[in-house]
Formats: C-alpha cells, structure tokens, sequence
C-alpha cells in the first residue's frame, strides 16, 4: 500500500518544479527589464508624480513630456543629425570594408585583419585628441563629415569582422564556377557573392547603424549647434538648470526605441557583433 | 563605373580578338582588378586605417612631447618628456585614476562573469519562452548608453530614485549612492553589470549550446552530483569560450566612458574619475593638449598591454 505508484502527486510536483523554475527566472529577469518600465513610465509622468516622496506604481499618464521634448527642443533636428551620421558613416562602412572583408575572408590577408581588429581594441580617445586638433585647424569641427569619419573608426572593425564570417561561409566552389565561365572578381564578387551574403551584409549595416546611433565621445567633442546627435542632445538636458526628469526620460525612451525594434530584426547576430572575434562561426 | 562593359561574360581566350585591339576601358580594368584583387579591394581600408587611425597615434606622440595648452589653434612649445615625467612623478590624480580604473574593472568583470554564467546555466534547458528572454537580454547591451546611464542616474537619485524607495521599504537607511566617495565605483560597476552581464550569458549559451554529449554521459552513469559535473566537467569544457568573453570584457571595461561621465562626470570631486574620464577631463575641458596626450599614450599602453597578456593567458590556456 505505501509504494503505490501515485500519478496525480508526481505530476503536481513536476508542476511545482517548474513553476519554481519560472519564478527563479522571473526574479533573474526583473531587474534587467524594471530599468525599461521606469524609463518609460517616468517618462509618462507629470511632474507631481515623479517628485512624489515615494515611487508611484498607479498615475494617470501624460504625454505632455514627450510634448515637451517636441516642442521646446529641437528634437527633430537631433534626430536628422543622428539618421546622417548613422547612415553615412554605414554605408561609407559597406563601401569600404565589404571588399576588404571578402580579401581577408577569401584570399587570406591576416595582417590587415590584425591592424583592423587592433582598431577595436584601442581606447577611442586615443584617435579623439589627434582629430579633434586637425578638425579645429581646418575648421572641421561641427561638421557630418568629421562626425560620419570618427564613427567610421568604431563601425568599420565591427562591419568588417563580421562580414569576413559571413564571406566565409560562401563556397569557394561557386566563385569557382564563376570564373570559369569568364567573370572578372568584381563582377562575380558583385553578382555572386554579395548576393550570397546579403543576410550578413543587412546585419553588418544594422549593427553598425545602431552603433553609431549610439555613440557618445566623439559626438559630444566634434559636435556643435548644427550636428549635435540624440546622445549629446539628450544629455545636455541635464545642464539646463533645474532637472526635468519627465522630458530627459521621454527623449532617452525616444532614443532607444528604434535601436530596440532594430535589435529584433538582427538578434542572432547581436552577441557576434558586440564580442568580435569572441564567437567563432 | 564599368559595369555596362563587364556585363558582357567573355571567356577569357588567351590570343583570342579580345586580348588585342577591342578590349574596351571597363574590360581592362576588370583584367587589372583580377592580377590584383587584393590590393585593389584593401587600398580604402588601407587608406582609411593610416589616415584616419595610425596618422593621429603618431600626432598623439608628437604633441605629447610639447606643451599645447589653451586649445587647439594655439601653438605648441617643444618640452621634450617632461610631460612624463610630471605625470609619473608629480601627478596623484594620475595614480588615483589609475588604480581607479582598475577596480572598476575588476569588480565590474568578475560579478559579470559569475552572474552571467550562473545565469547561462539556468538557461540551459527547453521551456517556454525561452527565445524571448534571449531577445529582452539583448536590450541592455544594445539600448543607446547615454539613455541607460540618465534612467540610472534618476535611479540614484537620493530623494526622487526609486533606489531608496526600496531601501526605505525593507527598513534600511538611505545612501547617497553616486554622491558618495565610497560607494560611487561599486555603484557604477553595478550599472555596468547591469548593462553587460547579458553578453556573458549569451556567450555562454552558446558555448553549452556546442559541448559534446558523452562526457555528460560518463558522469551520469558515474554517478555524479550536480554540482560536480558543473564544476569538473562544464567549466572546464566552457573556459575557452568564457576566456574570450572576459578578455573583451575586460579591454572595453578600462574603457568605459559613456555611463562614468553621464552619471557622475568623475565626481564627487574625482571619486569616480578612471583614466578614461580624466584623459578626457585633460584635454577637453582643461584644453591641456600636451600633458592629455601623455596621459593618453599611457592609457594606451595599458589597454593595449593588457589585452595582449590576456591573449597570451589564452593561448597558455589551450
């Protein structure tokens, strides 16, 4: 009688198990998830509910911050000038760093991959100092080219090495088979492996986007009243006298959604992006 | 461009009509591309690679030798290496930021890497719902800094944050958090693990994701906990792949700038101040170009040094 087999108690603590499974993960999770609710709440805040003694989970939200980043900034220019220099310094990335990618993928050209990949290791500032006494001189300060050229000096080690994976995994038999029937390597480099590797190539030019998107140093140095990006922008808010947190966490929500909904479109190669070198494959 | 001519897919016979008087210009260039398809595709990234990064290392080296103050468009004065010899010698706040940096980073790196492989492991199996979690873990590594770094800030903020709202709810007394000497490092280093624990966990996943089965096996039938597969059999299976995550880790964490200067610009006073922040400090907003330059070959040569040691521990690893 003691050891009858008991179907219904094993199967409620198989139950019980992974509802304690769940719970572990959901307290593992939270705090990487709670900074995204109070960014975003706070920035559906008035005033009164943000300055409240204590955290207020229930209010009647507003979008008079957002209103206000709108309208008393000009936000939109921000965001113009943060699009130019995301976009320009991608595809001058793709223009330069697809080629030499496919040379180091294919033809084997360690080397350049060295001083490339040495590029990714090398403290930003260290270029930062140097161009931004060039720029000066030349007047080149506040302008999208020295923005587009010093976001280059992060995206194209990033777009490179992760194209050379992908450039790898096309097969030398197709680029054969090209030649044979008489194809210069532009050609078939254009016609047969870039269409090949289109996945890796829209994932290289997102990731760079976001990045450069994101980046902070060289902007808050080589920006002014005409080029100033989101980062810069949104953190000279700060400045202004008394805090406004509701606007300051409206314009950071602003800034992060699109790098978020892009996220989506590229998550398996994210990790390869952020750790170059670090994932083999 | 060319292209209109390469269209035309000419098998190349040698002595043929082609290779004497009708070869148009794209043609041409097309067989030049061929004989020298890797100069011809590295000569922009050549180009870019010494304009735009070697050119400025070794303009940095020669303006570490002068004394530029003032800003850009005045003049340097040539005074040899004494800029090194003030900052090694007469610069505590060099030193202080030096050994700054380096607790930062070791604090930051080592709770990222035990969380993020703890985290890894849970991980490690079927359930539902486990490719959005993979996905919500790309957010904090991939949401612009600047804006993690503010949300933050409002976090700590003693009156307003949510931070000791919480403290206040369990009964403990409030902190200062970042306005404090003590706490302001360990308070950052949170934000970085917050931000970058993430990739040690999908590093890590990964590398489970690829480990062989029979091992496993040999332990189950063996007999063994839990615990002791972990430790005899995983770990040392994932420490290739958690070496490498470290090592990047670690090279980026000596560089942290965006959360270090939005939260607290270095202060109070210069509690929070890392190389980084004090290189930056130097020449943008002291506009000492000269003595910054130094500074920053020093820095160089610290992240540069340390990331080749790390490769050489990996290699010594394998």
């Amino acid at each position: 009688m003691a050891t009858v087999y008991n179907p219904s108690s094993s199967e409620t603590s198989r139950r019980l198990r992974s509802a304690g499974y769940y719970l572990v993960i959901a307290v593992v999770f939270a705090p990487f998830l709670f900074v995204f609710y109070y960014m975003i709440s706070t920035s559906l805040k008035s005033p009164l509910d943000i300055t409240a003694p204590d955290f207020r989970w229930l209010f009647v939200p507003t979008l008079d911050n957002y209103r206000e980043v709108f309208v008393e900034n000009e936000f939109l220019q921000f965001t113009v000038n943060s699009m130019i220099v995301a976009l320009g310094s991608t595809l001058i990335g793709l223009a330069i760093g697809l080629p030499a990618a496919y040379v180091i993928a294919k033809y084997r050209a360690p080397k350049l991959a060295l001083l490339i990949l040495s590029a990714r290791v090398t403290p930003g500032i260290t270029f930062l100092i140097p161009w931004f006494i060039l720029f000066s001189r030349i007047r080149m300060i506040d302008t999208y080219t020295a923005l587009i050229l010093t976001h280059l000096l992060q995206n194209l080690p990033l777009m490179v090495f992760l194209m050379i994976s992908f450039f790898e995994e096309v097969p030398d038999e197709i680029i054969e088979s090209a030649k044979v029937d008489g194809a210069t390597t532009w050609r078939s480099f254009r016609s047969v492996v870039m269409p090949l590797a289109k996945g890796g190539i829209a994932a290289s030019a997102i990731l760079g986007f976001i990045f450069s998107w994101n980046h902070f140093m060289f902007s808050i140095v080589l920006s002014g009243n005409d080029t100033r990006t989101l980062p810069v922008a949104v953190f000279n808010f700060m400045s202004f006298g008394s805090v406004n947190w509701g606007a300051i966490t409206a314009a950071a929500t602003i800034m992060s959604v699109p790098v978020i909904l892009l996220t989506l479109t590229v998550q398996r190669h994210i990790v390869k992006g952020l750790a170059i070198g670090a994932v083999k494959g | 461009m060319a292209t209109a001519a390469q269209e035309r897919i000419e098998p190349a016979t040698p002595g043929g009509p082609s290779r004497t008087s009708g070869k148009s210009a794209g043609r041409r260039i097309g067989e030049f591309v061929d004989r020298n398809v890797v100069a011809v595709f590295m000569t922009p990234a050549i180009i870019f690679v010494f304009v735009m990064m070697i050119f400025p290392v070794l303009f940095t080296l020669y303006v570490s030798l002068h004394e530029w103050g003032g800003g850009a468009n005045v003049n340097p004065r040539f005074i040899g290496l004494s800029n090194f010899t003030a900052l090694f010698s007469q610069d505590p706040r060099f030193w202080a930021a030096f050994r700054r940096t380096f607790y930062f980073t070791a604090l930051a790196v080592s709770v990222e890497t035990v969380l993020g492989v703890a985290i890894a492991v849970l991980l490690n199996r079927e359930f539902l719902g486990k490719g959005l979690l993979r996905t919500v873990f790309l957010f904090p590594m991939i949401a612009t800094p600047v804006a993690i770094a503010l949300v933050w800030r409002l976090m700590y903020e003693p009156s307003l944050g949510i931070l000791n709202d919480l403290l206040g709810a369990v009964g403990l007394p409030m902190s200062l958090w970042v306005a404090d000497q003590s706490l302001v490092i360990p308070a950052l280093a949170l934000v970085d693990v917050w931000e970058w624990t993430p990739l040690i966990t999908l590093i890590t996943l990964a590398g489970l994701s690829a480990l062989p089965n029979d091992p496993f096996e040999a332990a189950a039938i063996d007999g063994a906990s839990r615990w002791q597969t972990f430790w005899h059999i995983t770990l040392p299976l994932l420490r290739p792949v958690i070496v490498v995550a470290v090592a990047f880790r670690l090279i980026d964490a000596l560089k942290t700038f965006d959360i270090i200067y939005v939260i607290t610009q270095g202060g109070p006073g210069f509690a929070s101040e890392t190389l980084n922040i004090y290189v930056y400090t130097q020449s943008f907003q002291y506009q000492n170009l000269g003595y910054a330059a130094s500074l920053l070959i020093v820095f160089f040569a610290i992240v540069v040094g340390s990331a080749v040691l790390l490769l050489r521990f990996r290699k010594a690893g394998e």
